[in-house]
Order: C-alpha cells, then sequence, then structure tokens
C-alpha cells in the first residue's frame, strides 16, 4: 500500500444508488484523508443526505464500492463500520438522561462502571456541558441537544465522524456558534468529518473541502476559496454566494461582447461567435481610486442600494451592458463614495476573478 | 484519552454480535410470518378449499354453491343480512356524528362524562343489549304494550335487531367521528366569518366535507359489524334469519360444514368490500390536515348548545337505559311480576349452572390475550417497522395483519374449526384447548392493536435505530431500553383492549370452545336458550363489572407508573 494510500480515512468508487427510475446518486468517487473536514453542499434533493447514509451504511449503494480504513465495507451492516453520527434530528434517547445518552455506546462494551462514568465526564466537558449529565434531553435547549448527540456520536472515538444537517433545526445565532465550536473540537480532536449541508455560509465556514452536489452528482470538488472563487460551472458559481450573469458573445483571445461593450478577461478558450455567461460576483470589481482609468471599466446609475448588516449592495443599472449588476462594498465605501440611489457610479471588473461559461 | 482502545475494540466486535442481530431481526420477521400465516391465513384457505368439496372431502366444483343459490331460506338470509346492516348503520352513523359534534364543536358541559359514556357499550357483550330489550318489550316486556304504537308485533326480529346494535356498534363510530372532528383547522372557519357565511353554510361548505371520510370510515365499521353480529341476532333475532345464524346453524346443528364454508364465502364479500373502501378512504385523510393548521375551539352558542346538549342526554340516556335495565334484570325476583330485589340469578348461575367455571375460564382467557397479545402486536409492530433485513417479508406481514379486520370472527371461528380439526393436521392438538381461544380472539382483534402500535411506533424519531447500529448497540437492546419504556402506554392501553375484547367476544370462540373451557359470554347464550333470562343478565352483567373494573385499575396502574418511570416525560418538549 502507497503512503498517499494509508493517508487515506475514506474512498468511494463509483457509487451509484437508484430509487426505481430515479437516479439519486450517479458514479461518485471521492477520496477523504484523515483529519479532514469534508461537506457534502447541494440544495434538497442533491443526493447528499444518500450519500452519507451509503457512506453509514443505511442505505446500500446500487453500484460502487466504500473502502474505509483499506478495508472494504460495502456491503458491511452499520454496526460492522466505524463510525459516529449525529442526526438533523439528534434522535436522543428521551427516557435517558444526558449521561446515559452519552454512555449508550460504552456500556454495550462492558466497560468498568468507573471507567464508563469517566469518559462520559470527558465528553461532556469537552463539548462544554459538564454539569448536563443527570438532565433528561427534553429539558435541554436545542443547542445543548445538538452537542449531547456530538458527544454520543464521539464516545467510542470513531474514527469517521457523519454530520447529517446537524446544525439545521436551530436557531440563526446558536448555529453561528455552534460551527465554530464543532469545528474546533474536530480539529482538536483530528477525527475525520464528513457533514451534509444546504447551507453554503455553514460549509464555506467549517469545511477543508466542499463537495458540491446537484442531481446526484458532484459539480466540485475543493477548497471552500477554491469553489468560491473558481466555480468548475454554473451551477456551483450561482449556488454559492451572489453572481451577477451577463449574456456575451466570446470574440477570442479572452475578449468577449456584453451589450453595446467589449470585456477583456483572463478567462479564455472559447472560439469568436461562440455564445457565453459570463459570472460576476458583486465583490469582483474595483470601485477605489483611478477606476476609470482601469481595464474594463463600466459606469451607470445607481438605481436601488440593499442593506444586508456590515456590508451592502448597489444595484447599479449600466446602459453599456444593457442590464443592471449588484455591486457590493462596506457601508464605509458607500459612505466615501457618496454612493446613493440615483447618483452616477464607476466601477472595473477585476478581470482576474470573473468566470466565463458556455451558454 | 482511552481513543486506542476503543477503536480497536470497535475493529473487533463485528463478527458473532452482528451475526446474532441480523438472524434476530429476521428470526423475528420470519416468526411473525408464519405465525400469521399457519393461524389466520391458512384457516381462511381452508374454509375456500372445503367449499368446493362434498361430505368426504372429495372435489365438487360448484354443487355446494348451487346449493346454497337454490335453498331459498339462505339467500333470504343474505337479504336480510343486508337489510339490518344498513338500517343500523343508517341509524348509528348520523346518531354518533351528531354526538361527537357536539362533543368537539360545541361548548356544552361535562363533556369528559359524556364521552365516557358513549364508550360505555365496549365493556359488554353486544348481547348484553338484546337481553335489555327483551326485558322492555320482550314477550314478558314491561312497554310491551307501546310496540303497536310502532307498527310492530314484538320486539324479537329486524327490530330488535337494530335497536341492540344501535348500542354495541355506538362507540365505534363515535370513537372515529370524534378523531375525525377533532382534525379542522380553525383558520378556514375565521375565512368564512370574515366572507360573511352562515352557520349552515360553514357546516355545509367546511365541517362536514372536513368529516368525510371519518363519516366513511364510521359508516364501513358499523356496516361490518352488522354483519358479522352473531349475538344480537341469535338472542333477539326471532324468525329474522342472517348468515352469521346460518353459519352457526350449518355447522353446529347440522354439522354440515361445507355449506358452512360457502356461507362464510358469502358472509366474507360484504365485510371485504367494505374494508377495502375504508382502506381507501383511510389513505384520503392523510393529507387533509396540513402541519400548520390551527385548532379549532367552538365559542358558545346559547341555541345550538342547548339543542346539542338536549341531544346528548337523549342518546346517554339511551346507552345507560340498556346497561342498567340488563342489571336491574339480573337482581329482580322474577321479572316483570316480582320486582323484589335478590341476588338469587348471580347464586343460581355460580351455585347450578357450572357458569362459575366458564366465568373463571373467561378471566385466565382475557389475561392471556391481554398479555400474550399486547407483547407480540408491539413487537411484531416493532420488527415490521423499524428493524433491517428480510424486506420481502414485510408487506406479507402488513397485510396478513390488516387482514382480520376484513373478517368476520364467525368466519375465523369456521377457518380455525375446519382447519384445526383437520385430521392431517400436526396443530390438531390445539383443538378444545384454551391456546386455540386465546389464538383466535388475539388474531380476531389483531388489526386495530397492530395499527395503534404501528401509529405509536412511528412516532418515535425514525433514527434511533441507525444511532443504535452507529454506536453498536444491537436492536434489541434498543427495542428494550428505548422503545418499550417510551411505548408503555401504548402497550397497556394495548393489553386493556385484548382484556376487554376477550371477556365480551363471542363470534369467533363460539366454535372452538370445550365443555373445559367454555367461556362467560357463550353461557349467556346457553342460558338465554334455556329461557333463563335472569341469570343471562347476571352473567353479561358480571362481565360489564368486571371490564368496567379492569380498565379503571388500568388506567390508574398506567398512570401511577407513568409518575414513577417516566420523569422524562413531565420535561416538556420530548423530541
Amino acid at each position: 500500500m502507497s503512503d498517499e494510500r494509508s493517508d487515506e480515512a475514506l474512498r468511494l468508487e463509483g457509487i451509484g444508488k437508484t430509487f426505481g427510475t430515479f437516479v439519486a446518486v450517479a458514479d461518485i468517487d471521492l477520496a477523504i484523508r484523515r483529519g479532514e473536514f469534508v461537506c457534502f453542499l447541494g440544495p434538497s434533493g442533491c443526493g447528499k443526505t444518500t450519500l452519507l447514509r451509503i457512506i453509514a451504511g443505511l442505505e446500500r449503494q446500487t453500484s460502487g464500492r466504500v473502502i474505509q480504513n483499506g478495508r472494504d465495507v460495502s456491503v458491511l451492516p452499520p454496526a460492522a463500520r466505524d463510525y459516529g453520527i449525529v442526526f438533523q434530528s439528534y434522535a436522543l434517547f428521551p427516557n435517558l438522561t444526558v449521561a446515559q445518552n452519552v454512555a449508550y455506546g460504552l456500556v454495550s462494551r462492558r466497560r468498568a462502571k468507573a471507567e464508563t462514568a469517566a469518559r462520559v465526564a470527558e465528553l461532556l466537558a469537552l463539548v462544554g456541558l459538564p454539569d448536563a449529565g443527570s438532565k433528561y434531553p427534553g429539558q435541554c435547549s436545542g443547542g445543548q441537544q445538538q452537542r449531547i448527540a456530538l458527544a454520543r456520536a464521539l464516545a467510542t472515538s470513531p474514527g469517521l465522524l457523519l454530520l447529517d444537517e446537524p446544525l439545521s433545526a436551530l436557531d440563526a445565532k446558536v448555529r453561528e456558534r455552534l460551527r465554530g465550536e464543532i469545528r474546533m473540537l474536530q480539529k482538536r480532536l483530528g477525527v475525520t468529518t464528513v457533514m451534509v449541508t444546504h447551507d453554503q455560509e455553514e460549509a464555506l465556514s467549517m469545511a477543508d473541502r466542499i463537495v458540491v452536489m446537484n442531481h446526484g452528482r458532484v459539480e466540485q470538488c475543493g477548497s471552500p476559496q477554491e469553489v468560491y472563487e473558481r466555480a468548475a460551472s454554473p451551477f456551483v458559481a450561482t449556488f454559492l454566494g451572489r453572481v451577477n450573469v451577463l449574456p456575451a458573445a466570446a470574440l477570442g483571445a479572452g475578449r468577449y461582447r456584453v451589450g453595446t461593450t467589449e470585456l477583456a478577461l483572463r478567462a479564455d478558450g472559447f472560439s469568436p461567435g461562440e455564445a457565453v455567461k459570463i459570472y460576476l460576483r458583486p465583490e469582483d470589481r474595483h470601485i477605489e481610486g483611478d477606476v476609470a482609468a482601469m481595464p474594463n471599466y463600466l459606469a451607470g446609475r445607481v438605481s436601488r442600494i440593499d442593506y444586508l448588516g456590515t456590508f451592502c449592495l448597489a444595484e447599479i443599472a449600466c446602459p453599456a451592458l444593457g442590464q443592471s449588476v449588484a455591486i457590493s462594498m462596506s457601508l464605509n465605501q458607500l459612505h466615501d463614495l457618496g454612493v446613493r440611489e440615483g447618483a452616477p457610479f464607476g466601477f472595473a471588473l477585476r478581470d482576474e476573478r470573473v468566470r466565463v461559461f458556455r451558454a | 484519552m482511552p481513543a486506542t482502545t476503543a477503536a480497536v475494540t470497535a475493529a473487533a466486535a463485528p463478527g458473532a454480535s452482528q451475526w446474532r442481530e441480523a438472524l434476530a431481526a429476521r428470526g423475528g420477521l420470519v416468526l411473525l410470518a408464519s405465525a400469521l400465516f399457519v393461524f389466520l391465513t391458512l384457516p381462511l384457505a381452508m374454509i375456500l378449499v372445503r367449499s368446493f368439496q362434498d361430505k368426504d372431502g372429495a372435489f365438487a366444483g360448484l354443487v355446494n354453491f348451487v346449493r346454497y343459490v337454490q335453498t331459498p331460506a339462505l339467500a333470504q338470509s343474505t337479504w336480510n343480512t343486508l337489510t339490518f346492516a344498513l338500517l343500523a348503520t343508517s341509524i348509528v352513523v348520523p346518531l354518533a356524528f351528531v354526538f361527537a359534534y357536539a362533543i368537539q364543536r360545541s361548548c356544552i358541559p361535562l363533556k369528559g362524562l359524556w364521552r365516557s359514556i358513549a364508550l360505555l357499550p365496549i365493556l359488554a357483550p353486544s348481547l348484553l343489549a338484546a337481553l335489555s330489550f327483551i326485558y322492555l318489550f320482550g314477550n314478558q316486556g314491561l312497554f310491551k304494550a307501546l310496540l303497536p304504537w310502532f307498527g310492530l308485533k314484538e320486539i324479537y326480529g329486524l327490530a330488535g335487531m337494530v335497536l341492540a346494535m344501535a348500542f354495541s356498534a355506538f362507540p365505534h363510530a363515535v370513537m372515529i367521528l370524534l378523531a375525525a372532528l377533532s382534525l379542522s383547522d380553525a383558520r378556514l372557519y375565521e375565512a368564512a366569518d370574515a366572507m360573511g357565511a352562515t352557520r349552515l353554510r360553514k357546516f355545509l361548505t367546511i365541517t362536514l366535507p372536513g368529516a368525510k371520510y371519518g363519516l366513511i370510515s364510521a359508516a364501513m365499521v358499523v356496516f361490518t359489524m352488522a354483519v358479522s353480529e352473531f349475538g344480537v341476532p341469535k338472542v333477539i333475532g326471532g324468525n329474522y334469519p342472517v348468515l352469521a345464524i346460518d353459519i352457526y346453524k350449518q355447522v353446529i346443528g347440522q354439522q354440515n360444514f361445507q355449506m358452512g364454508a360457502v356461507v362464510s364465502l358469502v358472509l366474507l364479500v360484504p365485510a371485504v368490500l367494505a374494508f377495502a373502501i375504508d382502506s381507501v378512504v383511510q389513505r384520503r385523510q392523510k393529507a387533509l390536515v396540513g402541519a400548520r393548521s390551527v385548532p379549532y375551539a367552538p365559542r358558545p352558542a346559547r341555541g345550538r348548545d342547548a339543542v346539542l346538549l338536549a341531544f346528548v342526554l337523549v342518546v346517554s340516556a339511551y346507552l345507560l337505559l340498556v346497561i342498567g335495565m340488563a342489571a336491574y334484570g339480573s337482581v329482580v325476583k322474577f321479572w316483570p311480576y316480582n320486582l323484589s330485589l335478590t341476588l338469587d340469578h348471580y347464586r343460581y348461575g355460580f351455585e347450578e349452572a357450572g357458569v362459575e367455571h366458564a366465568y373463571r375460564n373467561s378471566l385466565v382467557m382475557a389475561t392471556l390475550c391481554a398479555m400474550f397479545g399486547a407483547a407480540v402486536t408491539f413487537a411484531g409492530a416493532y420488527w415490521v417497522e423499524k428493524t433491517r433485513g428480510a424486506d420481502a417479508l414485510r408487506p406479507v406481514i402488513r397485510f396478513q395483519a390488516m387482514l382480520p379486520m376484513a373478517v368476520p370472527g364467525m368466519v375465523l371461528g369456521i377457518g380455525y374449526i375446519l382447519f384445526f380439526n383437520h385430521p392431517a393436521n400436526p396443530l390438531t392438538f390445539l383443538y378444545g384447548t384454551m391456546a386455540i381461544l386465546v389464538l383466535s380472539t388475539v388474531v380476531h382483534f389483531y388489526s386495530s392493536s397492530h395499527l395503534t402500535a404501528v401509529t405509536a411506533l412511528k412516532q418515535l424519531d425514525s433514527e434511533f435505530e441507525s444511532v443504535s447500529a452507529s454506536l453498536k448497540v444491537p436492536f434489541y437492546r434498543t427495542f428494550r431500553r428505548v422503545t418499550v419504556p417510551v411505548c408503555l402506554p401504548t402497550v397497556i392501553d394495548l393489553s386493556r383492549y385484548y382484556f376487554v375484547n376477550a371477556m365480551t367476544t363471542i363470534s369467533a370462540v363460539v366454535f372452538l370452545y370445550s365443555p373445559k373451557t367454555t367461556l362467560a359470554s357463550i353461557s349467556i347464550l346457553h342460558m338465554d336458550e334455556a329461557g333463563a333470562l335472569g341469570p343471562a343478565s347476571a352473567m353479561a352483567t358480571l362481565i360489564v363489572g368486571t371490564s368496567a373494573v379492569v380498565t379503571v385499575l388500568s388506567l390508574f396502574a398506567e398512570s401511577m407508573l407513568l409518575r414513577r418511570t417516566q420523569a422524562w416525560r413531565r420535561t416538556g418538549s420530548n423530541r
């Protein structure tokens, strides 16, 4: 076995799953390194949960293999695999105390009572609930229940942690706090983790690597920065973050005609005359300094401003483009540049960021 | 952190324990499927086989069916049965609807009391009502003179049957309609109010359509009950033969098993039809109320509430009168000539007619049904809904679990005789034992128990078993540590349901008891046949009393148990 392989915690080879004629997951290959935090991200029905359940052995794949730590577990029942899991509902046993819940997988291994109790205390301290042991799950808040479920999943020190939308049942504030806590805990324990989520912010802020899925297929797999900045497909570009879509015609050599103007971008590889779409994120622009002198300068008028907390989106009607584009800026920039509805506004594209796809 | 040791244990654990778990999951399903097959499907299949055979067991083609059609008396019973069932349905369902409406949609006082009274008939064998009407309007009836006012010569026959049936079917219809009327969306009524709809318009356009499926369901249940009813026509049917009586006469009276089989099949047709309609309706019902609907809270309306209260009072009085008449009759010295009170009828039954023995048998059988039935039903539902593997068996079990609902008790009883009395059957040793009474009763009442258990199980988080598997805890340990404790109230409800039904049932067991295992409900039949109306009422009253005491005790035990072992329930939301 090569060194590269021994560093691998989980490998999926050609995984496919069909329900009747419906293809839930199609031919997925993926290798996950030891200690890595991987997110399956996609809209509902994209097959991300099915893929997680296949890894857990809760669904049986129609084709392909699951290899964990070099061992083929494709046909093993869930109990014969090595993982801990947290479900969206947490599935805490309501009639058992928090401590009994956490100890659930330990008791079955016939450890000494004192040893089990010590391990439970350790785990509850780990998730920040040292005093919750004697409570029942029903007496705990949603965020606490989530952490109890996490402690229960980690109790047997599994080699793999599976998280199925673990935060989506929580309030926005709690969710944001727990994101950081789970990520820190995962790094500290070094446990390989696969999380399923439909929340792009969650994926971007927590994962080492994001697997963006759509219609049962992997659209792109890469670090948060990669998938955000260098989207591999129109789907990825629109699913993650905001994006302006500009229909254009390729002129060759990285030049494109949009409306009545021409843009020169880094993206290339289209034959002249080909119809394309330019994907422009609100922040892929220069707005400060002498922007009028920069290449790909566009001028227009502010038609609307949406305040979104620390920053805002200004909608600029550009006559040259024949459409409006949303441009983001901080509130300070908004103030300093005198941006207000009806005022003229100019900006230059960051040609190295803008993505172009075939229409 | 002892991470490494745990990881090693985890890797080493699979093997024996996994094998055991897979065996337990599949073994449980195989066991349940075969038990249902042997104790339900095969006996029913035997009826079909036997209907095509002659007296000696040789293939006879359609000879039996031809003879059935050519026997005018038998064909007449079919029409009688349908007339009786349709009449009972069209009386019980509207009454039950208004009753349920009064409880769910008006502001009458003492709703809990009316609800309990409406459910009382469940505690009584159906022929108790027949006995009461004989006291009231029978040959020695107190109000016999009133009969001509209603154009009746005597109470024996269709009129008496419908009156008695109305009593025993009432709670079943009321339960369904109470549930149907509890599902309502207040927002619809608010919208209607905003648009200025009249009360009648709201009733016709919102209430009635909303309860439509409940009404159909209730109608099918009452219809099926009436079609399969044996006790009521036996006691008060007079010269109005129905199919259930014909089966009894053919099999017990004439030992004509093949004709009994044919009549059973005829009886099965309307029952299966009603069942099919009901299950289609049930499937539609599900989508009716959204998760976001706001429950309707009735507001007082003087006129409406007064009318409904009067109605509820009349119906409650009727139900209490029926039970009370039987109880009163059982302590009256010589109805209707000597109305002094006495316990003679009870004493007679216990000392001279050997009825004490029957009563004790009933208690034993009901207790066995309660324990064994609840355990098998709940575990069976769990195995079907929550285990993994052997998936081909699940639909087979689900189908068989629903089958008893469509099979009248008489038909099941015939199937049991034909199957367990067959010389080639290695299980003939069961015939005439207590075991076969328990088995047939559990099977007879399996469907709604199974549904109750499935509903309770579906309210549990569907990932409990997945979590257990990930923690390497076998599912049967989770069943014992989590599922059973959480569903304990349901399990107790199931055993109470089995107990009460075992105390009152007649239809299936009437073919299966032996002199040693005769039952209280059957002894009522015998005493009535012997003209001993007083002792018959005494036994019927005793059954009601026993059922009532057990119901109250079990409710009390349930609440004590919940208080002691289920502290977690009082902690607000449990997900």
